[in-house]
């Protein structure tokens, strides 16, 4: 039925079976947007979120998809800046993965303010000292510039590329990927770093706060380092599973294995760092305001989240990275790149989270979040639509242009 | 409440813990003047609005060394170079120091509702409008008329009953005077207060009340190791009430 939209020469599943799959994303994306339209309707009593947990799921998913949006920039940096030709492979993957992750932010980004209608005010009455208006900024910037890099794959569909302007407007725009490629990394790097200096400049929370040097440049690169080491990961995982569902290989292995063995290093290099960071934190930032390492976990927050997050998901996956047999293998690199993730996602809940749970006055108390379904649903919507514009790409756009190579049809 | 601008005007306030009854009657009276919405329904503490929240302190002892006091909390109008915890992080300039006074503001109509402020202030003196503000019938006609009420969705704070100055600085311009005399301006909590354990008035004439009580030997600040400089000082002879002002390993 839809024959004529998909790419030539490959093979793709049956338009029912596709419409049976829509329909499922489709589900989960209703109860997001039923669970979103209560919190707009109704406000964000909806939430569980109170007056100790002024931040919750929401900004975890947010900060955590962000960092995970950052294998777009950062693959194209290593693509068309530093020449890594055989990453082209995956790059229009990593640009769909980061297009998804920050248009899904932002959504989000909406049913978290109070006041929606008034997210203009921040580019009107721009904080030039507020972190979030750099945040802001920079994620707006950025998401023009994915959309950009998004859209000469959108027109190199099938029917699309057969209207000469949109052809060439196309390929005039790859000509140009490099310029938007560093504009890209130039701005990611802002933002990636000012998501950091978002907990580090909150001198008045010790668990998140760092002082001088840790906080600029330190916080700032070691937030940077974070999500440039989760980021690729994640376009690895979807890259494998859609290998894994599709039963085809639609990149060369080469590639996987570069980004695969990036990702080891840099992972490798931030867990140094961030190791440092915890360490100076630990015995004598915190000290210095009065509270102790142990004080800041407490049960159901405990040290368990930091064996979880340095440990399990840093330290497990660094190795596997490293190993050049390890990330060979398939399930070993699946599980490295999963646990990549989790770590990412377990650090930026315990800067939103656990951060705000812990007392600071001394007679005050622990306090627990727990979200209700309407934060999970959009929450779960927000992970549906990468799913709906990633079957949608796939099944319409020329998302791996050596795929017909790798899977000659007979 | 002095007028002496030589050194400039801080207000701060000083609290005598050691007077405190817990008698509410500043927090009600806060309530009152600066139309603070509540609802049927106030057992959820986590979100209900007390701009001026009074906590119960204890020694953590048995009978008969137990003792308990009460430590009445506004917004502390944090006094740090360059910026408070609060004005610092709001991406939209919604909340700013006041350098002439020093009171930190919150205009509720710019603010975006994104909580930056909440999170970033360790007083928890900051509180989110989880509903539309509503007051039953008769209430509403005995709103203050000087404070504009909050919608839903933004955050709102202690002012320092910053109204309360300005209908001063009016009546002293009618009278041709260009400072305040002392006394003229008092927040609600204050003015209410039975026992007298709210001092009101610029920190930096060294000639006012408020000025001599922050530097009585027994003055303490909460977290004063965090740097954020509050403007409002306690009073109590009590030692186990000073250690709990802040954290000590």
């Amino acid at each position: 039925m839809d024959s004529a939209l998909i790419p030539e020469g490959v093979k793709r599943c049956s338009f029912r079976s596709f419409c049976l799959w829509l329909l499922v994303i489709f589900a989960v994306i209703g109860w997001g947007v039923l669970g979103g339209f209560l919190v707009l309707w109704k406000g964000l009593n909806q939430t569980g979120l109170n007056d100790s947990f002024g931040f919750g799921l929401y900004i975890t998913a947010d900060l955590a998809v962000i960092a995970l949006g950052a294998g777009a920039f950062f693959t194209g940096f290593l693509t068309y800046v530093i020449g890594k030709k055989e990453l082209k492979d995956i790059i229009s993957l990593a640009v769909v993965v980061g297009f998804i992750c920050y248009t899904g932010a932002q959504v989000v980004l909406l049913l978290e303010i109070g006041q929606p209608i008034r997210g203009w005010l921040s580019f009107w009455h721009p904080n030039v000292h507020s972190m979030l208006t750099e945040v802001i900024f920079c994620i707006t910037c950025y998401t023009i510039v994915l959309t950009i890099e998004y859209l000469p794959l959108i027109l190199e569909n099938r029917q699309l590329d057969k209207v000469p302007e949109f052809h060439f407007f196309s390929h005039n725009l790859h000509e140009i990927m490099v310029v938007f490629a560093a504009t890209g990394t130039f701005l990611s790097f802002f933002h990636q770093g000012s998501l950091g200096g978002l907990y580090g400049v909150m001198f008045a929370r010790p668990f998140a706060f760092r002082e001088g040097f840790f906080i600029w440049p330190w916080t700032f690169f070691l937030f940077v380092a974070s999500a440039i080491a989760s980021g690729p990961a994640l376009t690895i995982l979807v890259c494998m599973m859609l290998q894994g569902i599709t039963r085809k290989q639609l990149v060369r292995r080469e590639a996987i294995s570069l980004l695969a063995k990036v990702t080891g290093y840099l992972l490798a290099f931030y867990l140094v760092f961030k190791f440092l960071d915890t360490w100076w934190w630990a015995t004598s930032t915190a000290p210095a305001m009065g509270i102790s390492f142990s004080e800041f976990y407490q049960a159901p927050y405990g040290i368990w989240l930091l064996i979880a997050e340095l440990g399990i998901c840093g330290i497990l996956p660094a190795i596997i990275l490293l190993t050049p047999r390890a990330r060979e293998d398939d399930v070993w690199l699946i599980i490295a790149c999963v646990l990549n993730c989790a770590g990412i996602v377990i650090n930026r809940f315990v800067f939103t989270v656990q951060n705000l749970a812990l007392p600071v006055l001394p007679f005050e108390n622990l306090e627990i979040y727990v979200p209700t379904w309407q934060e999970w649903a959009p929450t779960a919507a927000l992970i549906a639509y990468g799913a709906l514009l990633l079957s949608v790409s796939y099944r319409y756009l020329p998302m791996f242009p050596r795929e017909r190579e790798l899977n000659p049809l007979d | 409440m002095s007028g002496n601008k030589a050194n400039g005007i801080r207000y701060g306030m000083v609290i005598d813990v050691d007077k405190c009854t817990g008698c509410m009657a500043c927090s009600v009276a806060c309530q009152q003047e600066n139309n603070v919405s509540f609802r049927e329904d106030e057992t959820d503490k986590l979100r209900s609005i007390t701009w001026l929240e009074v906590y119960s302190l204890h020694n953590g002892k048995p009978y008969p060394e137990h003792r308990q006091a009460y430590l009445p909390r506004p917004c502390l109008h944090c006094d740090t170079p360059p910026y408070p915890p609060c004005t610092f992080v709001c991406p939209v300039n919604a909340t700013q120091r006041d350098e002439e006074t020093g009171l930190v503001n919150h205009i509720p109509v710019r603010c975006i509702g994104c909580r930056y402020c909440i999170s970033a202030c360790s007083y928890h003196a900051r509180y989110f409008n989880w509903w539309d503000p509503k007051w039953p019938k008769p209430m509403e006609a005995m709103l203050t008329p000087d404070v504009s009420t909050r919608m839903r969705g933004v955050v709102e704070k202690c002012t320092m009953c910053v109204h309360r100055l300005q209908l001063a600085k009016e009546k002293a311009f009618m009278e041709g005077r260009r400072e305040l005399h002392e006394g003229e301006y008092v927040p609600a909590c204050v003015e209410a207060c039975p026992a007298k354990a709210m001092t009101f008035g610029n920190l930096l004439d060294s000639h006012s009340e408020v000025a001599k009580l922050a530097k009585s030997p027994h003055a303490f600040r909460l977290l004063e190791r965090l740097g954020t400089e509050p403007k409002v000082y306690y009073l109590s002879t009590q030692d186990w009430i000073r250690k709990l002002a802040d954290n000590v390993i």
